[in-house]
């Protein structure tokens, strides 16, 4: 699948496999340092610090999480004011209308509802999932980036990127190999 | 039991969270082989758990096609006891799933390594133990076809449920829980999903697990998201869990029944949920690490660990009994005052007050011991009483206070049919023949936050994880 052709159209990009999550970690910090912007590292889990090594900005799905979690809590708490004493006003017991405490619990639910939905679905939709294809499947044994494997991908859409100079660069990180991937 | 996978056998029992010298792989292997392996390879326990839970799956099928068919007088509840047995178990197997709840998210907030091996299964058993306990109020309502009327929604009759009953409040919390519980594990499976569509043989379970999957590639952009959204979720399930079993004790704190009305019921009931939960956790957890070989991944530590907080929880609750007949003797009110004398001396349900006291008090003292809480049949036996014990705390709270209330003319007594107990012992069946699909299916231990830990242990010193989390506390270390 891969390609020989020097930053061939059809190439996606180079990527390096590792061992450890401290040399995939490295090799980011290097390629961040020497001037790459467009990689990804590719990683069985979370690895402690690479947002930093790929000068990854920080996201802000705990923002969206919150608005939503507040519009779940004035949208609860709107339905059970208009419909208890605007739009069918119920007598339960002489309380009035307005009985605020009683809301509290649905308010409390529908806000975390929508909280919590919003933080799965957003995170999925962000990340651009469900996505069947992606070229980096293509590397050669890569299934094991999910198992035991750690790799770091420089992309051809890179401004930096030039086929020669990104595989020398990642072989002097100490890989167990450099591939090309197929776009 | 028969072994599934090549996991040594003569593992070293280990008190730390994971035994030393587990690799990524290793994980992997141990975990994922017992799923991916063909059907021919099916362990007998298995075969025999599950044919066992479908028979009682047919006997709850049959007890709602009777239930549904000729309605709720199958069942012993009358006037006044109107909650009876549904609700006793409604309430028992809603507690059991906040276990679940608890270690995937109280924990991850508390930064306990101890979580890791145990909360996929949990998790799962929230679930099955949710979806159990769901259905027992629709099943309650006489006309179950319209349990949907409970739900907000523009209709013919003009009308809206009463948002100022307890028991719409129960409506939504326990939809919101359900609900949010399936999306917290579905997103918590996602990465393991994606190592069993990379380590699947067939072209069958690639295709299965990689849709599931939703092609998950470990992208360093995808995991800070993950990540973030992981903690989210635990942020937003931890004070969700509590309000549950809160909203449930408030169906009873806000009526006037006496032994009801009482505020101590939400903090009280939480505490009885995580206490029949770690019960349920231990339950599953005992035979599992031993059918699968999981003894390295499921710890001494993580037993140990479930009984101490079984123990905490128990106390809780027992403080909980002794608070509720302070309070029947503080109020003055003298249906309190004969609630309580009947509950604990009464000739007719006196012994399950003290059947409890057995259960739920003196069962689990030898916890205090080290020895005991590492010695799994011992643990195993004394969950069993825990689970007993909560459920006839629930005997006692509802079937007590119903059968003689106020007036001595309308007291009743109550005597559950043959199939209230055929709904009860059904509910075992739809609860284990789903957790059996899912252990034959999906890993029970999440790999992917496995290897985590299994990196941090092996690089960073055998109790570096503890390390770094006291100087997390301390301050040293940002997160």
């Amino acid at each position: 699948m891969t390609t020989a052709a020097a930053a061939a159209p059809g190439l996606y990009g180079v990527i390096a496999e590792y061992d450890t999550p401290e040399q995939v970690l490295a090799a980011a910090e290097g390629a961040r340092k020497a001037g790459y912007t467009r990689m990804d590292a590719y990683t069985p889990h979370p690895v402690e610090g690479m947002d930093d090594a790929l000068g990854l900005a920080p996201t802000n799905l705990g923002f969206v999480v919150l608005a939503m979690g507040l519009f779940g809590a004035a949208a609860g708490y709107f339905m059970q004011w208009y419909s208890a004493s605007v739009f069918y006003p119920l007598n339960i017991g002489g309380r009035p209308l307005h009985d605020w405490p009683t809301y509290v619990v649905i308010t409390f639910e529908v806000s975390v509802l929508l909280a919590a939905f919003t933080a799965g679905l957003f995170m999925l939709a962000r990340s651009g999932l469900p996505r069947p294809y992606h070229p980096v499947f293509n590397t050669p044994g890569f299934e094991r980036a999910t198992r035991d494997g750690y790799y770091l991908c420089i992309e051809a859409v890179d401004p930096r990127f030039e086929e020669g100079g990104v595989t020398a660069f990642l072989e002097g990180t100490g890989p167990v190999s450099v591939q090309q991937v197929a776009s | 039991m028969a072994v599934v996978t090549g996991a040594p056998r003569n593992v070293l029992e280990t008190n730390r969270v994971i035994a030393p010298g587990q690799t990524a792989g290793m994980i992997d292997d141990d975990v994922n082989t017992p799923v991916l392996v063909g059907p021919q390879r099916t362990p007998t326990w298995w075969w025999i758990g599950f044919g066992i839970s479908l028979g009682l799956l047919g006997l709850y099928l049959v007890s709602i096609v009777h239930l549904v068919t000729t309605g709720v007088g199958i069942f012993g509840n009358n006037q006044p006891v109107s909650w009876a047995m549904p609700i006793i178990n409604f309430v028992w197997w809603i507690g059991i799933g906040h276990a679940g709840t608890l270690i995937s998210a109280a924990l991850l907030l508390f930064r306990q390594p101890w979580r890791t091996s145990i909360n996929r299964f949990a998790e799962a058993m929230t679930i099955f133990a949710v979806a159990c306990a769901g259905l027992y109020p629709i099943l309650h309502l006489g006309r179950p076809w319209v349990f949907y009327w409970l739900m907000p929604y523009p209709n013919t009759h003009g009308m809206f449920p009463n948002f100022r009953s307890a028991l719409t409040w129960d409506v939504f919390a326990i939809s919101t829980y359900a609900s949010v519980s399936i999306l917290f594990w579905f997103i918590g499976l996602i990465p393991d999903l994606a190592t069993l569509r990379d380590a699947a043989k067939s072209r069958f379970q690639k295709l299965i697990y990689g849709a599931l999957a939703l092609g998950w590639n470990g992208s360093a952009k995808a995991w800070q998201r993950y990540t973030r959204a992981y903690l989210l979720l635990a942020a937003l399930s931890f004070p969700l869990v509590l309000s549950v079993h809160s909203t449930i004790a408030m169906d009873f704190a806000i009526s006037q029944v006496p032994g009801w009305n009482n505020t101590v019921m939400p903090p009280y009931f939480v505490a009885g949920a995580v206490f029949a939960g770690f019960a349920m956790v231990l339950l599953i957890a005992i035979p599992l690490r031993r059918a699968f070989g999981f003894e390295h991944l499921i710890t001494m530590r993580h037993l140990d660990n479930g009984a101490k907080l079984m123990l905490a929880t128990g106390m809780i609750v027992v403080y909980g009994y002794v608070v509720e007949i302070f309070y029947a003797w503080y109020s003055g009110v003298e249906f309190e005052v004969f609630m309580a004398y009947n509950r604990v001396l009464g000739a007719d349900h006196g012994w399950a007050f003290w059947a409890l006291i057995l259960c739920n008090l003196v069962a689990i003292q030898p916890l205090w011991f080290r020895r005991v809480r590492q010695t799994p049949w011992a643990l195993f036996v004394i969950s069993i009483f825990v689970s007993i014990g909560m459920w006839l705390e629930r005997f006692v709270i509802i079937v007590v206070s119903l059968t003689k209330d106020f007036l001595p003319s309308s007291w009743g007594g109550y005597t559950p049919t043959f199939w209230d107990w055929a709904l009860y012992a059904g509910s075992f069946g739809l609860f284990g023949t789903l957790f059996l699909i899912f252990l034959r299916l999906l890993p029970a231990i999440a790999t992917t936050e496995m290897k985590e830990l299994a990196h941090h242990d092996a690089h960073h010193g055998p109790d570096a994880y503890e390390a770094i989390r006291e100087a997390y506390y301390r301050g040293e270390v940002r997160a």
